[in-house]
C-alpha cells in the first residue's frame, strides 16, 4: 500500500509539472517571438502526461491504448502535414471534433463501468459525466458540419428548419429531461444513447443554421466547449491536469469568441440564434446588374493604373486562400514596390475564415510583417490611397456595414477602401460574400472588376505590370 | 459536499482565471495559432481515454476507449503539428536574409 501511494504522487506531481508547462505555453503564445516555443513547451506538457497516465494502477493492458494511438497519431500527423494553410481552419473545427467525440465516449464508457458496479452513482460523478456526454456530442457534431461547411462538402449558406428557435429549444429541453431523470437515481444506458443523439442533432442543426462567415467563431466556441467537456471529465476521474487544460482552453475560447464577436460588432446569441442571412439573401446573389452598372476591365488596363500609382493597398480575403494566390500577390507587391509604389498590405481582423488567417498566409509567402496593417491603423489612410487593389475580399469591404441599416452586417467595422482614389476588385464572379449579401462596392464608379480565379488574375497583373 | 469536490472546484475557478488571464494580452495576429494551439492543449482528454481503454473492464468499454484514444491523439498530435507550421512561418522576420527586396 505505501508503494502505490508513492505511485499515485508520483503521476500526480508529473501532472502538476505538465500543468505548469501548458500554462507558460499559453502564456509564450502572446508574443510572435515566443509562440513557436510555446507551442512546443505545452507539447512536451502533454508527452509527461501521456506517459504519467501509462503508470497509473488502472492500466493494465496496452494493447488498445497502443493501437488507438498509433491509428489516431499517425491520422492526425498526416493531415497537419498534409494540409495547405488556406485549409487549416477547417483542419482545427476537425481535431476539434475529435476531442469532443473522445470526451463524449470516455462519458459513456465511465457511466457502462458505474451502472455495473454496485451501490448509487455519486451526484458529482453522474452530473459530470452526463455534461461531457452531452457537450462531447454537440462539439463533435458541430465542428463535423464546421469542417463540412468550409470545405465545401456542407453548403456555406445557413440551413434552418422551420421554426428553427423552437426546435433548438425543444432538443435542448429534451437533453435537460433527460439528464434530469439520470441524475436523479435512475440508471439507464439507452437514456444516455439517447441523450448523446439528441446532442448530436442539436450540434449539426445549430452549426447548420449558421452562415459560413460566422465559422471562425462557430470554430472558437466549439473550441471552448471541447475544453469544457475535457474538464468535465476531470471532474469523473479526478484528474486535475483534465480540470486545468480542459478549464484554460474553456476560458480562453470563450474569450476569443467574444472577441471575435466585438470585431465583427455582434452578439454571441445573435450569431448562434439569429441565422444570418435568412432574410432571402441567397435571392440575392444572382447575376450582375441587381443594383447598378459593373465595370470590368483588362489586367492591361488595370496593370497601368497600379503601375503609375503612389500608394497601392492590397486588401486580401477568403479568395486569395482558396485560390493560394499569396505567393503570387507578394511577386506583384515586390514589383510595384521596385517601381517606387508604396505596397501596403490591409488586413481585417476576420478576413478570411479564422482571425489572423490572412497574416498567417502573407508570412508564409514572406511578405514582411511590416508591411501588414491592421484595420484600425489602415483605415485613415484610404483617402490618400491611389488604388485599393482588393482580392478575394468581399463582406470586409462591404461599405453597407456603414450606411445600410437593415443590413445583416450593419455595423460591423469594414475597411474603407470606398475612400480611395480607385477600387480594384478581384473576384470569381458576381456572387455574394460569405455571408450572402450584396455588396454595393461593386457597383461604385470608381470600382473597376477583374473577374477570374485570384490566382491567375495576379499573375495576369504581374506580367501586366512588367510590360508596362 | 466533500472536501475533494471543493478542492477540484478551486482548481476549475482559478483555471478559468488564469485561462482569461493568458488570452487577453494575446495580439489578433496569433488569434489562428493561438485557437490551434488550445486546441492541442485539450487533447489532454486522451489521458482519460488512456484510463478506459488499458482498464481491461470487458468488450464495450474498450472499445470505446480506443476509438476515444484514437481520436485523442489525433487532437494531440495533429494539433500541435499545425500549431508549429504555422509559428515556424511567423519566425521569419523583415531582417531576414529571405528577405530584401
Amino acid at each position: 500500500m505505501p508503494q502505490e501511494m508513492s505511485r499515485a504522487d508520483a503521476i500526480g506531481a508529473a501532472y502538476l509539472i505538465c500543468a505548469s508547462l501548458f500554462i507558460i505555453g499559453l502564456k509564450r503564445l502572446s508574443s510572435p517571438a515566443t509562440a513557436r516555443s510555446g507551442n512546443q513547451i505545452a507539447a512536451v506538457g502533454m508527452a509527461i502526461a501521456i506517459a504519467a497516465t501509462l503508470f497509473d494502477e488502472q492500466v493494465v493492458t496496452f494493447e488498445w491504448i497502443i493501437l488507438g494511438s498509433l491509428v489516431g497519431g499517425i491520422g492526425g500527423a498526416i493531415g497537419a502535414q498534409r494540409v495547405k494553410m488556406t485549409a487549416m481552419p477547417q483542419m482545427v473545427a476537425l481535431f476539434n471534433g475529435f476531442g469532443g467525440g473522445a470526451a463524449a465516449l470516455i462519458a459513456f464508457a465511465d457511466y457502462h463501468d458505474t451502472v455495473g458496479a454496485p451501490g448509487h452513482i455519486e451526484t458529482k460523478i453522474i452530473i459530470s459525466i452526463l455534461f461531457s456526454a452531452v457537450v462531447g456530442s454537440v462539439s463533435f457534431a458541430g465542428s463535423m458540419i464546421a469542417f463540412g461547411k468550409l470545405q465545401d462538402i456542407v453548403t456555406g449558406n445557413p440551413v434552418t428548419v422551420p421554426g428553427q428557435r423552437v426546435v433548438t429549444a425543444t432538443l435542448f429541453a429534451a437533453i435537460l429531461a433527460g439528464c434530469a431523470f439520470l441524475a436523479t437515481g435512475h440508471e439507464s444506458q439507452a437514456l444516455l444513447v439517447a441523450i448523446c443523439v439528441v446532442a448530436l442533432i442539436l450540434g449539426v442543426q445549430m452549426v447548420m443554421a449558421i452562415g459560413g462567415a460566422d465559422m471562425p467563431v462557430v470554430i472558437s466556441l466549439l473550441n471552448a466547449f471541447t475544453g469544457l467537456a475535457t474538464a468535465s471529465t476531470g471532474f469523473v476521474l479526478s484528474n486535475n491536469v483534465l480540470i486545468i487544460a480542459g478549464t484554460l482552453v474553456g476560458a480562453s475560447g470563450s474569450l476569443l469568441t467574444q472577441m471575435m464577436g466585438k470585431a465583427m460588432n455582434r452578439s454571441l446569441a445573435n450569431m448562434v440564434f439569429g441565422a444570418f442571412g435568412t432574410s432571402g439573401s441567397v435571392a440575392l446573389a444572382e447575376g450582375p446588374g441587381v443594383a447598378g452598372t459593373v465595370r470590368s476591365a483588362s489586367a492591361d488596363d488595370i496593370a497601368i493604373m497600379l503601375a503609375y500609382a503612389r500608394r497601392v493597398v492590397i486588401v486580401p480575403g477568403y479568395g486569395l486562400a482558396v485560390a493560394q494566390a499569396q505567393h503570387n500577390v507578394r511577386e506583384l507587391g515586390d514589383l510595384l514596390e521596385g517601381r517606387g509604389v508604396d505596397v501596403r498590405y490591409a488586413i481585417h481582423p476576420v478576413a478570411g475564415r479564422m482571425p489572423g488567417h490572412m497574416n498567417v498566409l502573407l508570412a508564409e509567402a514572406d511578405v514582411p510583417y511590416t508591411q501588414l496593417y491592421e484595420m484600425d491603423d489602415i483605415n485613415g489612410e484610404f483617402p490618400r490611397t491611389d488604388v485599393s487593389l482588393v482580392i478575394g475580399a468581399n463582406d470586409v469591404v462591404n461599405p453597407a456595414a456603414k450606411n445600410t441599416p437593415g443590413s445583416p452586417i450593419y455595423g460591423m467595422p469594414i475597411l474603407n477602401v470606398d475612400e480611395s482614389s480607385a477600387i480594384v476588385v478581384l473576384k470569381r464572379s458576381m456572387n455574394t460574400g460569405f455571408a450572402g449579401i450584396e455588396n454595393e462596392l461593386f457597383y461604385d464608379p470608381k470600382t473597376t472588376m477583374l473577374f477570374g480565379d485570384a490566382k491567375d488574375s495576379v499573375i495576369g497583373l504581374t506580367s501586366a505590370v512588367k510590360a508596362v | 459536499m466533500n472536501e475533494s469536490l471543493l478542492i477540484e472546484l478551486t482548481v476549475f475557478v482559478l483555471a478559468a482565471f488564469v485561462g482569461i488571464e493568458l488570452i487577453s494580452k494575446v495580439p489578433t495576429t496569433l488569434h489562428t495559432p493561438l485557437m490551434s494551439g488550445t486546441n492541442a492543449i485539450h487533447g489532454v482528454v486522451i489521458v482519460g481515454a488512456i484510463l478506459v481503454a488499458g482498464a481491461d473492464k470487458g468488450t464495450l468499454t474498450t472499445v470505446l476507449g480506443t476509438i476515444a484514444v484514437a481520436f485523442g491523439a489525433s487532437n494531440v498530435v495533429g494539433g500541435f503539428l499545425v500549431t508549429d507550421r504555422m509559428l515556424h512561418m511567423f519566425r521569419r522576420k523583415p531582417g531576414d536574409a529571405s528577405r530584401d527586396e
